[in-house]
């Protein structure tokens, strides 16, 4: 039953992540692509991503904590929010 | 001596890194004025070729025009060399404030000021208007030193697809809650050659209470029917918050930037813009000669008219020609090849016949989009495009890949 639960938050960042940033339909993406270091999410562009797991979530990550490291998969970004939903 | 070897060898590995990866940039010494007909060494050591350029930001035909030239004579016959000083300790001549009053009308705005480059005054005006309330939006494909001002800047930030309307309006809801918000975007994209949507820009920007700064380094002086830029084309002339732009393009080619808009936002960065407060003032020289570019603008449109002309007889010859290129009506005509070693094949191989245009490939442009960007100026005669456009299919028979599609380029030479 967890593993359901985390397989579809990540399902939901990964639909989000393909919506918001990649524009060509051929790029496929799993949960292990890096995002940022790789150029598909630039840096500037994080913060939609941060408002978008805040919203969806109903959770607060600070600032110090929304790194480019963090965010850089969508393993790495359930984590992220997992660690905030438990709190 | 603090450079140990143990130094030199993390550099040596560095630039090792950059050639193997196919990015080393290589200077190209020019020996003549700048022009369409230039006098090139290449590679260094080398004799000199005499090639036509097509790949300056010379758009209207000024580093050289004998007027402007004559007007540098003047000014630093009359000014003086230097001022060694910033301006607002004794480094602000006369000529500084009537260069920014005439840019100031040129560009339909209230007020301007100075700055020693575009990059400066990207670099500098975001810090001096923004704070941590503040959120700053910008198109995915503005200019490195927009990207750089905004790394400064304290302001949040975020992004939207390039030119997508709908993707900034969301944007603008999703920020409603900021203190400021400022949309910032290129007029005309550098590396694409398309004009930003301005007018439906400024339309969401009125609608949703936000600040609209346009940078139009590849605009002013020929965009627009009187060439005040892309404010003008897309009919919002007056609307724009805030224009940057550079003296170093089409107007005249030296250098300088300026941040031109409303009063209050010039005046901020008159205070609080590092680049302006901690830097020299723009050489007298060069206000002379940009001040003699504007008074050549103010009394014909004959540059950039004929600028026009060439640009839409360039891009019909190579489509006829069956080059695939990008969309746009501007003087930057990007032919595209898909691969990045093709793109330095071809711009080998089109030096070789006389014709100076530089291939661009990943990471200046996004992979699998390599291509020759060419750019056309008002210095150019027909013969010489006539005989660029010769040599491109010449070389563009050579490689086969003329009348291809896209997808039958990336066939034969992989992305």
């Amino acid at each position: 039953m967890e593993d359901t639960n985390l397989n579809e938050m990540k399902d939901l960042v990964l639909a989000y992540v393909k919506k918001e940033y990649i524009d060509d339909d051929d790029v496929e993406l799993t949960y292990d692509t890096p995002l940022i270091s790789s150029g598909y999410v630039d840096s500037f562009s994080m913060v939609s991503l941060l408002v978008f797991l805040e919203h969806k979530f109903k959770i607060k990550i600070p600032p110090s904590k929304a790194t480019p490291e963090a965010f850089d998969n969508v393993n790495n970004i359930v984590k992220l929010v997992n660690q905030y939903l438990n709190t | 001596m603090s450079y140990a070897q143990k130094t030199r060898d993390l550099y040596q590995s560095q630039l090792e890194e950059i050639q193997k990866a196919g990015i080393f940039k290589e200077e190209r010494f020019i020996h003549s004025a700048q022009a369409a007909n230039i006098e090139v060494e290449f590679p260094a050591g080398s004799d000199l070729k005499e090639v036509i350029n097509m790949c300056s930001n010379n758009y209207l035909g000024l580093s050289s025009h004998p007027d402007v030239i004559k007007a540098a004579h003047d000014g630093l016959e009359i000014r003086g060399y230097g001022m060694s000083s910033v301006r607002f300790i004794c480094g602000t001549q006369d000529i500084h404030r009537e260069l920014e009053n005439k840019v100031t009308e040129f560009l339909g705005t209230e007020d301007t000021i100075l700055f020693p480059s575009c990059m400066d005054a990207n670099a500098g005006v975001f810090e001096a208007i923004l704070t941590s309330e503040d959120i700053m939006i910008s198109d995915r494909l503005v200019h490195a030193s927009i990207i750089d001002g905004m790394r400064l800047c304290s302001a949040q930030h975020d992004t939207f697809k390039h030119s997508n309307m709908e993707h900034l309006e969301e944007k603008l809801q999703l920020h409603a809650d900021k203190r400021l918000k400022l949309v910032i975007t290129d007029g005309v994209f550098s590396m694409d050659g398309d004009m930003a949507k301005l007018d439906e820009m400024v339309r969401l920007c009125e609608k949703y209470d936000t600040m609209l700064l346009v940078d139009d380094s590849h605009a002013s002086g020929f965009i627009g029917k009187t060439g005040r830029g892309t404010h003008e084309y897309c009919n919002v002339f007056g609307k724009i918050d805030i224009i940057t732009t550079t003296f170093g393009k089409a107007l005249g080619g030296a250098s300088g930037g300026c941040v031109s808009g409303r009063k209050e936002i010039v005046d901020m960065c008159r205070q609080r813009a590092r680049p302006y407060l901690f830097s020299n003032t723009i050489a007298p020289v060069i206000v002379s000669g940009v001040l003699k570019v504007f008074d050549i603008l103010s009394s014909s449109t004959e540059r950039r008219d004929k600028l026009e002309k060439n640009a839409a007889y360039w891009r019909a010859g190579l489509t006829e020609a069956g080059f695939i290129l990008k969309d746009g009506c501007t003087p930057i005509v990007p032919v595209m090849l898909f691969n990045a070693k093709l793109s330095q094949d071809f711009s080998r191989d089109l030096y070789n016949e006389g014709i100076y245009a530089i291939g661009f490939f990943f990471p200046v442009v996004p992979n699998g989009q390599a291509r020759i960007r060419t750019q056309i100026s008002a210095g150019h005669e027909k013969h010489h495009l006539d005989r660029a456009l010769e040599a491109f299919i010449k070389v563009g028979k050579k490689y086969g890949i003329l009348g291809l599609t896209r997808d039958q380029v990336v066939e034969k030479y992989g992305m």
